[in-house]
């Protein structure tokens, strides 16, 4: 068990007077505060610390007994032999708080003090973050989504046109708050991998499709798939190899814009014929003659 | 107006031990929005989380000032950061096409 030295976490001196915990914790928490810190999981531990210092240091009783038996193995091992055979003595009751919480406070802090927190501070809940992976399909139209996180199904909507690495803050369905304390935030990251078709530009599509060379030469339909069904393209005669043509509309829904699209460009690879007959080879060589 | 989505300042700032004039100062600043309903000043529903946002950092002795400073900071990084998305994509697209 490590014994965090809360003194050295709030950078004060041993001697350091009420008011100066206070300024010290108010310092460093508006350094490291979550709501100032959004994503950063480093922070967010420091706070912690931060809290649970002030936590201690800021009551008389528990500085007493953290000054007492806190730097010292030897007692902090004994008030440990004698907190558990007072746990043993006493009937087996609920712990007050679920693991999520308890994961806030070390557990020098828990095995010294429980972790029945004092009644007047508020502790916010953790922030939790959570990955979700969709297809690019998925982000073709608005649709909502179930999942479980920390046993909890929540429901929630996934705008069509969402980006690979979003992040969308479902505010208080994080962690419980202590004593009261508001509920963290449930941060949902999007995944989206590349897919092997489509190539995506913020709400443009890519797309390479294979042309034959008489369609190339003279003109005719193609079929195309795109992610909302077919779409007939007419090839324009004597359409180059790398030709691109653009389909208005048919890309990726604008995120919270309804109605509004992104464009399916459509790149032309014209492909020779292979294996060609006597007949054809004669054809192709009456042809080069004309030029 | 529905009333269940929203909260009377006055009620508001019991629950939180605050003084009103705080309320009104964050909606000067345009922090926050606060409608007059017929009765009373009203705090929409969903201000709510901005607004206890706004109380968490006054709690931590930073001014109004302060808070709308960091505030709109706020609002520029997440705007970067998803900039920073947009460009990461933009990047692994080209990567897949080498």
């Amino acid at each position: 068990m490590e014994i965090p030295d809360y003194y050295k976490i709030l950078a004060i001196g041993k001697e350091a007077s009420p008011e100066e915990i206070k300024k010290a914790y108010r310092k460093l928490a508006r350094k490291f505060h979550p709501d100032l810190n959004p994503n950063d999981k480093d922070a967010h531990k420091k706070f912690q610390e931060i809290n649970e210092a002030n936590e201690v240091l800021s009551d008389p009783e528990k500085r007493n007994k953290y000054d007492k038996y806190g730097k010292d193995w030897q007692h902090a091992e004994q008030f440990e032999q004698q907190r558990k055979s007072q746990q043993r003595a006493r009937t087996s009751g609920a712990q007050p708080f679920s693991e999520g919480n308890s994961q806030d406070f070390s557990s020098f802090f828990e095995s010294m003090f429980g972790s029945g927190y004092s009644q007047q501070t508020k502790f916010r809940g953790q922030d939790i973050t959570a990955e979700l992976k969709l297809n690019l399909s998925d982000i073709m139209k608005t649709h909502k989504q179930t999942f479980t996180i920390n046993g909890k199904n929540i429901r929630i909507t996934i705008p069509a046109g969402a980006e690979n690495g979003q992040t969308i803050k479902l505010n208080g369905y994080g962690g419980q708050g202590v004593n009261g304390g508001p509920s963290g935030d449930l941060y949902i990251s999007f995944s989206i991998p590349i897919h092997p078709v489509y190539k995506r530009s913020g709400n443009d599509l890519f797309i390479t499709t294979p042309v034959n060379l008489y369609t190339a030469l003279l003109g005719g339909e193609k079929i195309i798939d795109t992610l909302e069904g077919k779409v007939k393209l007419n090839v324009a005669p004597e359409t180059q190899n790398g030709t691109t043509v653009r389909l208005k509309g048919k890309g990726v829904p604008v995120y919270k814009k309804e109605g509004e699209h992104g464009d399916l460009y459509v790149t032309y690879e014209i492909k020779l014929p292979t294996n060609l007959t006597e007949k054809e080879k004669e054809l192709f060589t009456e042809l080069s003659k004309l030029k | 107006m529905q009333t269940d989505t929203m909260i009377p300042v006055h009620e508001f700032c019991i629950h939180h031990k605050l003084e009103q004039s705080f309320i009104f100062a964050l909606k000067e600043s345009g922090l926050i929005e606060v409608t007059m309903t017929q009765e009373n000043y009203c705090i929409p529903v969903d201000q709510l989380p901005q607004l206890e946002k706004i109380i968490r950092l006054y709690e931590l002795d930073i001014n109004l000032e302060g808070i709308e400073t960091i505030t709109h900071l706020l609002d520029r990084i997440s705007q970067q950061e998803q900039r920073i998305v947009e460009l990461s994509n933009q990047l692994n697209r080209y990567q897949s096409d080498e």
